[in-house]
């Protein structure tokens, strides 16, 4: 299976190469084991991106290669290798946090620029100047929900459940549960769950219940969310329901019963429904190619080429400079560019490395997101 | 209530434990290997029922014995190809066999059935019954499993103890060797022990994901894994063993969130265990046999 699946990442490497001199773009993502979802999103997201850019014919053309890491660190930095080997002048470091967390130390060390569309731990870019993000840090999301339900008065008495073996749940829940209180919440209950024992939550829904949280906060990704939706409305259970970027994605599982996700309110950077061109052109292009809808990692990928794109062009840069030039120029690119894209209008970075856009807030209506504002 | 209704949760969740561990102490019992890929045999019946009923609008009864068929013959085919060859290899070879086994059944599903989640309609919807004015509710579907696990134990009990066909397992259980001078065909006999494990694990994959409704390709894994703790614990070869252990590690897995710390609970799991390994080391109802050198 790893001989096909290395062919045809060769096969897009090349579709994409085929006008010459191009910048080579290497990243590594999970595009195999249980994680995959996140990682061929981003690969398939990235590639439409390329490929559009190819087509314009302008002098920037790129050459897109992914390697799979499994979300295994080990693996990422084995794979980097590889990429490192073929000659990668810019990255777009690894999927997920863990692996990222690997690659981006690489990435440090041998002065290739990386622009990782969605690990979203803080310790990816931290002491590193040349690592950068697409996507929110972990805390900020934490923080942004805090504010955004004390502000708007969703609800004074807050639940929390996470996932205590996930690096991204821990990192959302640690600043939302210290923020919380600045917001004028009270966090009633909070419970936790892992890897193995994800599928029975009645405890945590019961403890929530019994406390009287009006609001039950939810930094986790889709899958474990839906669980927990079903099993609060089997039990009677109806509070208000806060997501984070992760929950993205749940309408478009397969057979879910969108009404019990109604109501659910997320802060998240993307949309897929979104009216503006751009959103549209793009989810159109995916859909066409992969037959489902692009969720959140898929749109990161596709903002981190098009975000190359624009600091290379910016920058003149040609495809003959080597990485460590290139490296110096998106640097000063990215720290002083704004970029649009389908994840955010006016995307800024600070010189750490972490991006600033607005998150959106948006509420599960008659199974469609709706903006919240 | 709270308790009861505590407890009542863990019973549904060992009831899936339960089922599961069925099959891997019917194959340990008689092949005396572990099976590992039963978990991940688990997930595809749950794929196949699912696309039976969602996509082929099947009735779900049917859905499941369709499930059944194709899980008994994958059980076949990798009975036959990965295992057979090993008969006369080491414990261990066969072992990290049925490892690579499961990595592979999970990547074939990652390839044919992609990783997003799909969401498993109930097979008998999630209605369920209200006891002292709707203060506990049991729902269907944990019934309807300790009920399935009720059958399947009484049947395989009797298949064991009184069919012909049974009493060849048990021999080739015991000595393989002699049982083979006596005219038993071994390999048709283990190959059979396989077909009925797989079969049952199209149920529990069918049963494991109406109760908890998200379908992927790990989905076996982890319950997998959980139920070999269950069969270890209930004294692993023995079938009422397997009920017991698989209903107790519910209970507890769910009243040390409860009691002790959501964080803390497999810990607490696993903790009690080793205790009922020391006291016991052949699990809750299993026998100590004298290893043949």
């Amino acid at each position: 299976m790893k001989k096909v699946l290395v062919c045809s990442l060769l096969v897009l490497a090349m579709s994409a190469s085929a006008f010459g001199a191009a910048f080579k773009v290497g990243g590594t993502g999970p595009l195999t084991g249980g994680a995959a979802i996140y990682g061929t999103a981003a690969m398939r997201g990235a590639q439409i991106a390329a490929e559009e850019i190819n087509a314009m014919g302008g002098d920037i053309q790129f050459e897109l290669r992914y390697e799979d890491d499994t979300h295994d660190a080990e693996k990422a930095v084995n794979a980097y290798n590889a990429l490192k080997d073929w000659g990668m002048q810019v990255s777009l470091g690894s999927v997920t946090s863990k692996p990222a967390e690997a690659t981006a130390a690489e990435n440090f060390a041998d002065r290739i620029f990386a622009l990782t569309p969605s690990a979203s731990s803080a310790a990816v870019t931290e002491g590193k100047d040349n690592v950068f993000q697409m996507c929110f840090v972990d805390p900020n999301q934490g923080s942004a929900s805090a504010q955004y339900i004390g502000e708007k008065g969703f609800a004074k008495k807050v639940a929390v459940i996470w996932k205590n073996d996930d690096v991204y749940s821990k990192g959302i829940r640690d600043t939302f549960v210290e923020k919380a209180p600045s917001f004028g919440l009270e966090i009633v209950s909070e419970t936790a769950f892992a890897d193995g024992n994800d599928t029975d939550f009645s405890v945590q829904l019961t403890d929530a219940k019994e406390k009287g949280a009006e609001l039950v906060f939810l930094p986790m990704y889709y899958q474990p969310a839906s669980l927990i939706l079903a099993q609060a409305q089997a039990m009677g259970y109806a509070p208000k329901w806060f997501g984070v970027d992760g929950m993205d994605g749940i309408l478009t599982m397969e057979g879910f019963d969108k009404s019990l996700a109604e109501g659910v309110m997320l802060l998240t950077p993307f949309n897929a429904d979104a009216k503006d061109e751009r959103t549209q052109n793009f989810v159109k292009k995916y859909q066409e190619k992969y037959g489902e809808i692009p969720n959140q990692f898929a749109a990161d990928g596709y903002d981190c080429v098009y975000a190359y794109y624009q600091a290379l062009t910016q920058a003149k840069a040609t495809p003959d400079m080597d990485a460590e030039t290139l490296c110096q120029k998106m640097i000063e690119q990215f720290t002083t560019m704004t970029f649009n894209g389908v994840t955010g209008e006016n995307v800024r970075w600070a010189k750490n490395g972490e991006v600033s856009k607005d998150p959106k807030g948006m509420v599960i209506k008659d199974g469609a997101y709706v903006g919240l504002d | 209530m709270t308790f009861l209704n505590f407890f009542i949760s863990g019973i549904s969740l060992g009831s899936i434990y339960a089922i599961i561990a069925l099959g891997y102490t019917m194959v340990y019992g008689i092949a005396k290997m572990l099976n590992f890929a039963h978990g991940d045999v688990i997930m595809v019946g749950a794929y196949v029922c699912f696309y039976m009923v969602v996509r082929y609008e099947l009735p779900p009864f049917l859905g499941v014995i369709i499930a059944m068929a194709v899980c008994t013959m994958l059980g076949i085919i990798v009975e036959r190809l990965a295992y057979k060859p090993l008969r006369q290899a080491p414990s261990l070879a066969v072992l990290i066999t049925a490892i690579g086994m499961s990595y592979f059944l999970q990547n074939t599903a990652l390839l044919l059935w992609s990783s997003n989640p799909k969401v498993f309609p109930s097979i008998i919807g999630r209605g369920s019954f209200k006891l002292f004015d709707g203060e506990l509710s049991v729902s269907h579907i944990t019934a309807l499993t300790i009920g399935v696990c009720l059958v399947i134990m009484a049947a395989l009990t009797l298949f064991v103890g009184k069919t012909k066909m049974g009493k060849a397992m048990r021999a080739c259980s015991e000595d393989k060797g002699a049982a083979q001078l006596m005219g038993i065909n071994v390999n048709a006999t283990i190959s059979l022990t396989f077909a009925i494990g797989s079969g049952l694990a199209a149920v529990a994959g069918a049963l494991l994901c109406s109760a908890y409704p998200t379908l992927m390709p790990t989905t076996g894994a982890l319950p997998g894994i959980k139920a070999f703790t269950a069969a270890v614990f209930g004294g692993i070869g023995s079938i009422p063993g397997a009920f017991l252990g698989g209903l107790m590690l519910g209970v507890i897995e769910i009243f040390a969130k409860a009691y002790i710390s959501s964080q803390l609970s497999d810990a607490v799991v696993f903790g009690v265990l080793i205790v009922v390994l020391l006291v016991k080391p052949a699990g809750l109802l299993g026998k100590m046999t004298q290893e043949k050198v």
